[in-house]
């Protein structure tokens, strides 16, 4: 397989290619004429969107998995590498690489993109075009922050993914749709502007003689000279930007709202994706640019103290939804506690864990979300006390929302298991008490989905309406089929996974360990 | 290019753009006022006008290509000039094409109507050049009663009148303030020359100079109100509102850059060594304006007043660079104008093909569900304002404007970085309002009653596609224009100071 890849180059020209075939498929969608006959040409008569949005991913997803082989899983370095000239006066680069926190986070996002497109396949409606184009486009700007190497083409990527969610939300959304998205688009950009105003310090910080900046990550992690004052300042709006993406207590409240109105792929997405990009900017922004700062035992001790907090909260928070979209919302709140409890522990473990986390998050809360979307399309309703007993009617169903939640409670010999695992495993090493306390999260989490299957599949078929439910039809089964299979082989054996995570991690953790990067110098602890 | 300013031919030579513009003006106001009064007439000398803002554009542009020079003189002959002359042509452009459209249907019959806009904009680009204060003021002066003619032109409505008298009579107020703070900083100084004005704050030591601190007041207070910064930006939603629609864009755009430039050259050149006594002034009242401008915007809900209060935040923005008052400065402020005129264009020609006649119809709700009838008109309105956002990618050029700015205030010799935070802060306010705008047309559904907006004029479609395209393709390749920017800075006084002192 690695010959037949280095014979097309394949290294060379992955990266543009996965960022640009997105952009190819929205514009072709966006280029097809309505028919006539479908009004605005903008319904599902039309069947041609979907097909194409969903053709795009998977080609897409076909292209992105050649780096699974073409990865050097020995290497911590950048691997696929792009840089180009974008804005050479500003001394922006269009630099790209993959190492393997990022590989794993593009192997998500191209293999749920797709599923997402089939879980919309009935239940988006109107303006199909512009909803396709939109997923589309959006995948971009998340593939571009994963793979991004300069500070500015980042920034720019990660602003770009709030348009199309905005619009997602707000235009396919549910009832409070309007509210929830502009939630949604405030809570993320007030932090990414005070962000922004690091970067562009750092980068001036960074400029050469002529005065130009350099926004080249590579370069800032070498560079020196930045004040433990400055550093603090710079970490803490790095981390407040990031901090609210994951979201961590207290600035989870907009996740609610966002999950529990958007569509069905948005809250795919949402959470299987776009949170991650939080834990992913502290894994590759702010901890190994400020490690001085991020290391401050009063910094690190809140954080770690606000993550026990959120898995905690979350999981007591979700266990009295009466809606089941908005108990998986906060069981997400729960789970990304442990990634950054995971990232903040900081041992090899702890951060390996994380990371396996985050990918199982994507897969399993992504399953949930799809699976209440499925359910919600046949009797619009995400009441648990609307349903119950209907494992009698809908027998795959029940079989898989069984499993997933399973899977979700981090049942051993699923993939759930495995992360929560290591980083529990891990943390106990540096923080015995707090990581004894997030022990409770994973009880929390048995008891809030268990209890919930149990009212809306078990107990007794008391609603006549009930009675008559679908089950799952072919196309439902075929996208919850890889996900099924992805939490097996994770849960089984998820050893090549975290193989190629593994010299990633290790330099990470050595990094901040040793504050290599003189950037921020461990501030002169006061008392 | 290298002009002689003390000899006549040169210093003609040295206005060659302007002369062609205020000339071509005159044969059209004579072209125009021959003929009888009908849509047809006007529509031609429309036409024309623009065809003489496109070849001034040239001529703009070949002086610029030639690098054109010139020693101490009462204009200036430098890129800073020819880049805002031409960002002043491309809003007449934008303007005349929109009124091509407007003023049939407001019955608005006078080809003159074109003209003055010509007129106005041969006042900006004096504006632009004027390296002595006496220019500066008569620059300001054609610029402004053109405008005040403009803002009435439509008499026949309440509204316009009512602006008209409003701005006219600030506008006379506010070039009162301007005026006597003119004859304050010559009576301290004895000079109206820029450089002249440093050369003797320098030599005589003047920078305590009580005189010459409340001539530099009043004179900010007369541009305070000219670019509409608050705590002097009452009239402009007024205004706005009341003037027909492609003179409010021309308002906000056009007149507001050429006060701007004229500001910013002032205070470079003239006021150099003041630094310290200004800063802590503009720095105040650009973080005013900023919160002023983008609190109130929060409450509109006339997309006319809207935007007026946006243009506000704006002003605030663009004191910014001016604060920062470095050569980075002037080239990101350029930049900003750019895009700040673009975006503004572009918004006011998506309210003109919108509007019926009338203009009754200008709360922000009248666009519910626009992007279920008028898809392509809705997202162009979307880009425009997220554009006035400064978001990337999707706001083209508009993010890299807001960037450039706080790049060159980070970059200052003393870092502005509390500005910056302010800046981006109040940008996020902004959200509040530029969302709202899109969350109608994008979220809300189209009410049954409200009817279908006729079809797009051409003209008016025309200024909204030109301008979302170029926001967005340069918004994706933003190198071309960014190094345009960075040597559009006012060029060094060749010979200054020459102090020729009078006393």
């Amino acid at each position: 397989m690695t010959t037949f890849l280095n014979s097309i180059g394949y290294n060379d020209w992955v990266l543009p290619a996965l960022l640009l075939l997105p952009l190819v498929g929205a514009a072709v969608i966006l280029a097809i004429r309505p028919r006539a006959a479908a009004g605005h040409g903008d319904t599902l008569e039309d069947g041609r969107p979907r097909q194409i949005a969903f053709y795009s991913f998977l080609l897409e997803f076909i292209v992105s998995l050649g780096l699974w082989w073409s990865f050097d899983p020995a290497s911590a370095g950048w691997q696929a590498t792009i840089d180009l000239p974008w804005i050479p006066t500003w001394g922006v680069r269009f630099t790209l690489g993959v190492d393997g926190i990022a590989l794993m986070m593009l192997l998500l996002t191209t293999f749920i993109m797709p599923l997402t497109v089939l879980g919309s396949w009935t239940s988006v409606r109107t303006r199909v075009r512009s909803y396709y184009a939109l997923l589309l486009i959006l995948t971009t700007g998340m593939l571009g922050v994963f793979v991004a190497r300069d500070l500015f083409l980042f920034y720019v990527m990660w602003e770009v993914m709030l348009v199309p969610m905005y619009f997602i939300i707000g235009i396919w959304g549910g009832e409070r749709r309007i509210y929830a998205s502009l939630k949604f688009f405030i809570y993320t950009m007030l932090p990414s502007l005070l962000m922004l105003v690091a970067i562009i310090y750092l980068g001036l910080h960074a400029r050469d003689t002529t005065g130009t900046p350099n926004f080249s990550y590579d370069n800032l992690l070498t560079m020196s000279g930045v004040t433990p004052k400055a550093a603090l300042w710079l970490f803490g709006a790095f981390a407040f930007a990031f901090a609210v993406k994951v979201p961590m207590f207290p600035f989870h409240t907009w996740l609610p709202d966002a999950h529990v109105e958007a569509p069905t792929a948005g809250s795919v997405i949402l959470a299987g994706i776009m949170l991650k990009m939080g834990t992913f900017g502290f894994l590759r922004f702010a901890l190994p640019l400020f490690p001085g700062a991020a290391m401050h035992p009063t910094v690190r001790t809140l954080i770690l103290v606000l993550a026990v907090i959120g898995i905690v909260y979350g999981a007591l928070v979700a266990m009295v939804q009466p809606d089941f979209k908005k108990l998986v919302a906060y069981s997400s709140v729960s789970h990304l506690g442990f990634v950054m409890l995971g990232i903040f522990a900081l041992t090899l473990q702890s951060v390996q864990g994380a990371m396996m986390v985050m990918i199982n998050h994507g897969i399993s809360t992504g399953a949930l979300f799809l699976l209440v979307g499925m359910i919600y399309e046949r009797k619009h309703s995400r009441m648990i006390d609307s349903y119950g007993g209907i494992a009698r009617v809908v027998p795959m169903f029940a079989a898989i929302l069984t499993f997933v939640s399973l899977s979700s409670i981090g049942l051993p010999g699923t993939n759930g298991f495995v992360g929560e695992f290591l980083v529990l495993v891990g943390s106990f090493r540096t923080y015995p008490l707090l990581s004894t306390i997030a022990t409770t999260g994973v009880i929390f989490a048995a008891a809030y989905l268990l209890w919930a299957i149990q009212r809306i599949l078990f107990n007794s078929l008391d609603k006549k309406e009930n009675a008559h439910i679908p089950d799952l039809n072919r196309r439902e089964l075929a996208l919850l089929a890889p996900l099924v299979a992805a939490i097996i082989w994770l849960g089984i054996y998820p050893q090549p996974v975290l193989r190629r995570m593994e010299a990633t991690s290790k330099a990470l953790v050595n990094r901040v360990e040793a504050r290599q990067s003189p950037l921020a110098p461990l501030p002169v602890a006061t008392r | 290019m290298n002009f002689d300013l003390t000899r006549p031919g040169d210093l003609a030579a040295a206005l060659g753009p302007d002369l062609l513009l205020m000339g071509g003006a005159m044969l059209l106001l004579l072209w125009s006022a021959w003929r009888p009064e009908t849509d047809a007439n006007q529509r031609q000398v429309g036409i024309a006008s623009i065809a003489l803002c496109v070849v001034v554009m040239i001529a703009v542009g070949y002086y610029g290509f030639r690098g054109a020079t010139s020693g101490n003189g009462v204009i200036a002959v430098d890129n800073f000039r020819w880049v805002a002359d031409e960002i002043f042509l491309i809003a007449t452009i934008g303007t005349i094409a929109m009124s091509l459209d407007y003023n049939p249907r407001e019955g608005i019959l006078a080809g003159e109507s074109h003209v003055l806009l010509l007129l106005a904009t041969s006042g900006m680009m004096i504006l632009a050049a004027a390296r002595d204060l006496i220019i500066v003021f008569l620059g300001i002066e054609l610029m402004s009663v053109a405008i005040y003619v403009l803002v009435g032109i439509n008499r026949r409505r309440e509204r316009s009148a009512e602006g008209a008298i409003k701005y006219f009579l600030l506008g006379a107020f506010s070039t009162a303030f301007l005026l006597y703070g003119i004859a304050l900083v010559y009576g301290a100084t004895g000079e109206t020359n820029f450089a002249a004005i440093a050369a003797n704050i320098e030599r005589l030591n003047l920078a305590t100079s009580g005189l010459l601190l409340v001539g530099l007041a009043l004179v900010v207070v007369g541009f305070g109100f000219k670019v509409a910064a608050a705590p002097f930006h009452m009239w402009a939603p007024d205004v706005y509102e009341g003037a027909p629609t492609p003179i409010t864009a021309y308002m906000a755009a056009a007149v507001k850059a050429a006060a701007f430039a004229s500001f910013f050259r002032l205070w470079l050149e003239g006021f150099p060594q003041l630094i310290a006594t200004w800063h802590d002034p503009l720095w105040w009242l650009a973080v005013v304006t900023m919160v002023v401008g983008n609190l109130i915007a929060l409450a509109q809900r006339n997309i006319k007043r809207l935007l007026a209060y946006s243009s506000i935040a704006h002003a605030g923005y663009i004191l910014v660079a001016i604060v920062v008052g470095t050569a980075l400065g002037s080239s990101a402020f350029m930049f900003y104008l750019f895009a700040y005129t673009l975006a503004t264009l572009g918004a006011f020609a998506v309210i003109v093909a919108m509007g019926a006649a009338g203009e009754d119809k200008m709360g922000v709700e009248e666009y519910s569900g626009l992007f279920s009838i008028r898809p392509g008109m809705a997202v162009a309105m979307a880009v425009f304002m997220l554009a006035l956002l400064g978001f990337p990618i999707f706001g083209g050029i508009g993010f890299f404007a807001k960037w450039y700015v706080l790049q060159a205030a980070l970059q200052a010799p003393a870092p502005q970085t509390r500005l910056a935070v302010i800046l981006v802060l109040t940008s996020l306010l902004s959200a509040g309002y530029y969302l709202y705008v899109v969350m109608v047309m994008f979220m809300k559904p189209r009410a049954s009653t409200a009817v279908v907006p006729s079809r797009t004029p051409r003209w008016t479609g025309a200024v909204v596609w030109a301008s979302a395209a170029i926001i967005l393709v340069f918004g994706l390749f933003p190198d071309v224009l960014v190094s345009f920017a960075k040597r559009s800075t006012p060029g060094v006084v060749r010979g200054a100071p020459a102090v020729v002192t009078k006393r």
